[in-house]
């Protein structure tokens, strides 16, 4: 270990700016939570093309592999359900959520 | 109701002709409100959809000329962006009525209330008061269309009310008849400049140096002017409506060995402070002022002149000046007093920040200190509410 690891220097920035992005992790602003009926869906890939936060992971066509949400993102708007052709996308209450 | 909702109540009372607003935090109900009482047909006016603060205030003028009561609100960066057309309205010397809810200024970014934008105004010669609660916004807004328009003042003025503290804080509003505010306000009647394609003028032409200086000492002589008609109003709206309002209002200032001078929403935690001080045995009172332009020098200095020592409580920094911008005109509208109050600044409530009762106390408290000879009253305002790691909020490691 180098010595300014181990003792590292320490100042102080002015005026408004964040060093720690505790507010990034767009998932705490959720009110809904979009459930996808797993068995309904044909991959067809409509609701990763809509997802505005692009957190939506198909393998098009492959029924085998299950559609991903990455919750530590999505904001819960509900274009997925939206767009769903098979209208096999629920949003669920997060509070409802197990 | 709120104080947004209060300013768009006065506003329909006053039966503005045409709208032009342009939404921004806090202000933003003010401007939805009118489009409803547009809709619903309540109020006859035509709203114009602006795309900046700055046509807001452009359309304004422009609509008054016509000889219509013009309408519209801001605040924050949105009355900073009117600055410009903020000068060309009151040279113009057109009375348009503004509700502006006060916000701190960018950056660092917030939406909160301070009165650095106003403030920012304050010699942009428009008229300027200051409402405590939702029922003030309400009448200080007729006073302003009437003193406005009085031929001998032709100002614009600004209705400040503090954001959320005022403009979000529901409270009971008594709303006159329409019948007794339009004996109160008779319909605009352009006194001074007017565009009729009949009888034309050219507004707002060039002005060689051989004028200018007159046409601004025709605008100083209107907030002179506007001492008298303010008085005159404010009797007129009491014998009407039932309440009386001043230049400043004093709150248990008579036998007060210590009064704190106030603007806006805190002045209302104040009173009540000063009540549980007095409870205890201080002499404290509060000076609230109401007119900030016409800056009521006279009317402070009288109620102030047996007052040993006095604070002034500024919700604006006053960067680079020796304080904030009340403390500085208050302590010249006291200076030459025989003997001579020490005035104290204070800054604080800055960016949303609350002045609550222990604030406002330690405020209190530091004057009495002061009066009783415990402490040296310090040169310029004094940062009543900062914390003590300041300078040391935003700590980043660095590799060297």
């Amino acid at each position: 270990m180098r010595p300014s690891e181990s003792f590292p220097k320490v100042k102080y920035l002015y005026g408004p700016v964040a060093t720690i992005f505790a507010s990034t992790k767009t998932g705490s602003w959720r009110i809904l939570r979009p459930v996808i009926q797993q068995e309904k869906c044909t991959r067809c890939g409509t609701c990763a093309k809509h997802c505005p936060l692009d957190v939506i992971e198909v393998d098009r066509g492959n029924k085998e592999k299950e559609v991903v949400i990455d919750f530590e993102y999505c904001k819960g708007c509900g274009i997925c359900a939206n767009v769903c052709p098979r209208k096999c996308i629920e949003m669920v209450p997060e509070r409802g959520v197990k | 109701m709120d104080g947004n909702a209060a300013a768009a109540e006065a506003m329909r009372l006053a039966r503005v002709q045409v709208i032009s607003a342009y939404p921004i935090t806090p202000q933003s109900p003010i401007a939805e409100k009118l489009a409803d009482f547009v809709a619903e047909g309540s109020l006859k006016a035509k709203y114009v959809r602006v795309e900046s603060e700055h046509t807001a205030m452009s359309v304004a003028i422009g609509a008054q000329l016509t000889g219509v009561r013009a309408c519209t609100a801001t605040s924050s960066v949105g009355l900073a962006l009117m600055h410009e057309v903020l000068g060309v309205a009151s040279g113009c010397r057109l009375p348009i009525v503004m509700a502006v809810v006060n916000r701190s200024l960018a950056s660092p970014w917030s939406l909160w209330c301070d009165h650095q934008d106003s403030m920012a105004e304050r010699d942009s010669g428009w008229l300027q008061f200051y409402a405590e609660d939702p029922q003030e916004v309400l009448d200080y807004l007729l006073i302003a269309y009437r003193v406005a328009e009085d031929p001998r003042v032709l100002l614009p003025a600004m209705v400040c009310m503090d954001g959320f503290f005022v403009s979000h804080t529901p409270a009971v509003v008594l709303v006159p008849e329409q019948e007794t505010v339009d004996s109160f306000l008779p319909p605009y009647n352009p006194a001074n400049l007017y565009l009729d394609p009949d009888d034309p003028m050219f507004v707002n032409d060039l002005t060689p140096p051989s004028d200018y200086t007159e046409m601004r000492y025709q605008h100083k002589v209107a907030f002179e002017e506007a001492f008298k008609v303010i008085t005159e109003v404010q009797e007129e709206f009491f014998r009407l409506f039932r309440r009386r309002y001043s230049f400043i209002e004093t709150y248990k200032c008579d036998d007060a060995d210590v009064v704190l001078v106030t603007l806006g929403s805190m002045s209302g935690t104040a009173k009540y402070v000063v009540n549980e001080l007095r409870a205890k045995g201080y002499k404290v009172g509060v000076l609230k002022i109401v007119v900030f332009r016409p800056f009521p020098a006279d009317q402070i200095r009288n109620a102030l002149k047996h007052v040993p020592v006095i604070g002034v409580m500024d919700r604006s920094a006053g960067l680079g000046a020796e304080g904030g911008p009340v403390w500085i005109e208050v302590s010249r509208a006291l200076s030459g007093l025989e003997p001579m109050p020490k005035v104290a600044g204070f800054v604080g409530g800055l960016g949303g920040r609350d002045l609550a009762p222990h604030v406002i106390e330690k405020a209190f408290r530091n004057l009495i200190d002061i009066k009783e000879g415990k402490i040296e009253m310090r040169q310029g305002s004094k940062w009543i509410d900062v914390r003590e790691d300041a300078m040391k909020i935003r700590e980043v490691k660095v590799n060297v």
